[in-house]
């Protein structure tokens, strides 16, 4: 789509794209054609020499049995908080789009964990789970269960995954909602009248008028867990037990800063590029199909 | 309602009032943590309800700070930074993206097209994918430890040009004709018409970038080693994370509260223009 009527300047629309162009050069294209660079060459460990390696540092990724511990890791972390944050909302959205009354301030009630920083919804649900104060954990330690996300691998995870489904149920919540406000009554009057119960007419009408929004949010829950969820991660447990929580994107910072091997964790953050294209490919395909719906 | 179950009514009610209590209750447990003493918070159980300690432990993290560790900077300071960096990325982003979309709307030029994909790439590649080489980029500018290095790195986003790209797109053509007619430069048209239409649009957007603002955390935390510069959300989570010392979870707590409350009452009380900024933004 473009506009009929413009107007006619030399320079002035350069000048009003300079900053923004200029931005975006200076602090994505520069750094992300480094990033490429480092990714074919192999430092040594004392810094100094540099050498082109080619594609050396992608094939020690693909050997390194670390790498597809944390890629596999990563897949059923973003797997477990697309799901549950998924449900969880879309059951809050049903819920709210029932009642007619306190809607409006259910919905003020749910919206704001949006506004929480990651990092700190991560100390928060650390200060609950906390092994020698939390109060969840105390719970939990009166009915036998010993939680201790400090040295257990699989609960550091699962809190992990409670925080970051915390933090993003107010999007997912939002969206759910739209989606239900926007299916026409009349469909479902019509249901009612044919007899269809409450669970047939969600299952059978609204459930799949409601898949379009289904699976936008669940590319964009994906994209969340693989890159929004650092701070969760690094408030909570800094990717331990055992790199029990060392998701990838958190595997990049580590490798890259605390391990200083800028080959092997820019090969990680050019593996990240692709994976994030193709999200974003798949959600603006889908996005297109979502305005002819 | 299509007919009346009072039963399902009563259960989407329960399911509710369930989700709300869940979702408040780490925050809960946050403020009554941030108002008791030192001592209580040392044996578990920890109490339910709020103490007497409030304002006690909200004066000494403001103005003494929470010293452990590291020596303690108030949370003044710290609290001025993460204002600064959210209306500094905030403003500074609706204002770059908003003459680019202008640009690219209102003008044929040469190059159009590249700019207007140069933007668009940047949706590929999240801060926190390019961390390394970004900082390096910052470093080698000069920009550690300054607010330009907090801000400037981040602010390119096409989201923002694309809303507004959009918004322009849908304005009748008749007012550009008539403003040329009447002999207006394109600035002039831009300030008097196309800016004041583009107010609900850029209030949405402003309530969704102070959030992104303020709760930027990786950024700040490798930009940033002088105190002076730390923004709330990197401190909090600094302090959080002292190695060999359980936190004083009273003034800790103090501290996770003031972080959060600037971005909640933005979108508790700005909620309309949040859900249209988080709906407009996904276009």
């Amino acid at each position: 789509m473009e506009k009929r009527v413009t107007f006619n300047e030399r320079w002035l629309p350069y000048l009003l794209v300079a900053p923004q162009i200029v931005v975006t050069l200076v602090f994505f294209f520069w750094p992300s054609a480094q990033m490429i660079w480092q990714s074919t060459l192999l430092e040594d460990a004392f810094g100094g020499n540099t050498k082109f390696v080619g594609f050396d540092n992608f094939v020690s990724l693909f050997n390194d049995s670390a790498y597809f511990a944390s890629a596999r890791l990563t897949i059923t972390f973003s797997f477990l908080v697309a799901a549950i944050g998924l449900a969880v909302s879309l059951l809050l959205a049903v819920m709210a789009d029932r009642v007619i009354r306190g809607a409006t301030i259910y919905k003020t009630f749910l919206v704001w964990p949006y506004a929480v920083a990651p990092a700190v919804a991560g100390v928060l649900w650390g200060f609950l789970f906390n092994p020698s104060v939390g109060t969840v954990a105390w719970l939990l330690h009166n009915v036998g269960i010993d939680f201790n996300y400090v040295t257990n691998g699989n609960q550091a995870l699962l809190l992990i995954v409670i925080a970051a489904v915390w933090n993003q149920v107010s999007y997912n919540f939002l969206f759910f909602l739209a989606g239900l406000q926007s299916i026409p009554r009349s469909l479902i009057e019509a249901a009612a009248i044919d007899g269809a119960g409450p669970s047939r007419r969600f299952w059978d009408i609204i459930f799949p008028l409601l898949s379009p929004t289904g699976f936008f949010l669940l590319v964009v829950n994906i994209i969340y867990a693989f890159f929004g969820t650092f701070g969760v991660v690094d408030a909570l447990t800094k990717g331990g037990p055992a790199k029990a929580t060392e998701i990838l994107v958190f595997k990049v910072y580590n490798d890259g800063f605390r391990g200083q091997d800028l080959g092997g964790s820019s090969a990680q953050s050019v593996i990240l590029m692709v994976v994030v294209i193709l999200l974003t490919i798949v959600q603006f395909r889908f996005i297109e199909r979502r305005v002819h719906y | 309602m299509v007919e009346n179950r009072p039963f399902l009514t009563v259960l989407s009610h329960l399911v509710m009032i369930l989700g709300v209590v869940i979702v408040a209750f780490p925050v809960w447990m946050t403020f009554v943590a941030s108002t008791h003493d030192q001592a209580t918070m040392l044996r578990a159980p920890i109490p339910l309800l709020p103490g007497t300690h409030l304002i006690e432990n909200y004066r000494q993290v403001l103005t003494a700070g929470y010293n452990q560790g590291n020596g303690g900077i108030p949370i003044l300071t710290t609290l001025m930074n993460s204002l600064i960096m959210a209306l500094g990325v905030a403003i500074g982003k609706i204002a770059i993206s908003i003459i680019a979309a202008f640009a690219v709307v209102y003008f044929r030029f040469p190059l159009r097209m590249v700019f207007f994909w140069a933007i668009f790439v940047t949706l590929m590649l999240p801060v926190e994918v390019r961390i390394v080489p970004t900082y390096g980029v910052v470093a080698a500018l000069g920009m550690l430890n300054s607010y330009a290095g907090l801000i400037i790195p981040i602010i390119a986003s096409a989201t923002a040009t694309f809303l507004f790209r959009q918004f322009f797109l849908s304005v009748p053509d008749e007012l550009t004709e008539a403003s040329r007619v009447d002999g207006a430069s394109p600035m002039r048209f831009f300030w008097d018409i196309l800016l004041p239409m583009s107010r609900t649009s850029i209030a949405a957007l402003f309530v969704i970038q102070f959030i992104y603002g303020w709760n930027q955390y990786l950024w700040p935390l490798l930009i940033t080693t002088k105190e002076s510069f730390y923004t709330i959300v990197m401190n909090v989570s600094r302090q959080a994370n002292v190695a060999d010392a359980a936190p004083q979870w009273n003034l800790l707590m103090a501290m996770a509260m003031l972080a959060m409350l600037p971005p909640v009452l933005v979108v508790i009380f700005m909620q309309r223009q949040f859900v249209r900024g988080l709906v407009e933004t996904e276009k």
